[in-house]
């Protein structure tokens, strides 16, 4: 049941009328509901910025580190102990813009972990500032004028850097979203999925979407599936959320390789 | 709201109001009442879940009988 993981006792949360984060939280907590797993086995690591509160609501063992440092952290508790079930929430602040070099390379080593990187395309906890993901002429706090920079698309910059399952969804789809969770625990190695998510609070207010249901609406017609999307242009993709999986492949994950080498340095020895 | 096979129960303590829950009910059985969200056509329930599942804030639950 959700309430096995769910802190109810911290609700209402912290986050803002209409803001995606509890959309991506419920998916992410029903999905390990299903697993069947012992509570202590689970570790969720958080960095900070609004979708890294996250932990104050989850009953697994949770680890709230620094900003843009969740992937160095999860890395850390992975090596130390491969049988936890490692899952790291960060922000397009926390996981491309400021710790855009820890996601590069957890994916390059293949961590066997979950993250889930929520991209509301701002910095919304600092007041609506543009991040790494902010689309190119949308209005921020510190791009009035319209953003002249273009955003990452993440999940190729994953692909390219080695992670072995990446996809993309968003919290309109709800549906979809629940498949990319369970298809990411299922993988083993670097699982990666970002989630477009409103922040009706500053990006939508800045960008004449103040109200939660009209930056949905928003997020539901920028979305291309994956398939429809081969048949466009790059000019018809601009501003587009192309969603579903763009890498699904078997690569050993580190933690395999380093045991591997343990066990190989022992027998020698022996 | 008893509906046969669905009881939709809101959580008014947690809802925040977004909205987002009688905007995207495909049978249009949520709408907003003084703010909040009421089951008003129940009957016309099928138990999707979507209002559920999209509430940012746990506020909805649909049970279904099995």
């Amino acid at each position: 049941m959700l309430q096995d993981y769910l802190l109810e006792e911290n609700l209402p949360h912290f986050w803002c009328a209409g803001c995606g984060s509890g959309i991506v939280l419920q998916s992410l907590l029903r999905n390990i509901d299903k697993q069947g797993w012992k509570r202590e086995d689970t570790v969720v690591v958080t960095g900070i910025g609004c979708w890294g509160k996250a932990d104050d609501y989850i009953k697994t063992n949770t680890f709230h580190g620094t900003h843009g440092r969740a992937l160095a952290f999860s890395t850390g508790i992975k090596l130390a102990n491969p049988d936890l079930h490692v899952f790291t929430l960060m922000g397009d602040g926390d996981g491309i813009t400021i710790g855009g070099n820890h996601l590069i390379h957890a994916a390059r080593r293949n961590i066997d972990l979950v993250a889930i990187m929520v991209n509301n395309l701002n910095y919304g906890m600092t007041g609506g500032q543009y991040s790494g993901t902010t689309p190119r002429d949308a209005i921020t706090k510190t791009s009035p004028y319209g953003h002249i920079e273009t955003g990452f698309d993440v999940c190729r910059v994953v692909q390219a850097a080695g992670g072995s399952f990446v996809a993309r969804g968003t919290v309109y789809d709800v549906v979809q979203l629940n498949k990319l969770i369970e298809q990411a625990i299922a993988h083993k190695g670097f699982s990666f999925v970002e989630v477009i998510s409103p922040c009706p609070t500053h990006f939508g207010r800045s960008n004449h979407m103040a109200a939660a249901v009209e930056m949905m609406r928003w997020i539901k017609e920028q979305t291309v599936p994956l398939a429809r999307a081969a048949s466009m242009s790059p000019q018809e993709l601009e501003g587009k959320f192309v969603t579903g999986v763009f890498e699904n492949s078997q690569r050993e994950d580190y933690s395999t390789a380093y045991q591997r080498v343990v066990d190989r340095l022992k027998g020698e020895a022996g | 709201m008893e509906n046969g096979m669905k009881q939709i129960t809101i959580h008014r303590d947690w809802c925040k109001q977004c909205g987002i829950c009688a905007s995207f009910c495909p049978k249009k059985v949520l709408e907003l009442v003084k703010g909040y969200p009421e089951a008003v056509r129940p009957e016309d329930c099928i138990g999707c879940m979507l209002c559920e599942m999209r509430c940012p804030d746990f506020a909805i639950s649909v049970k279904t009988e099995d």
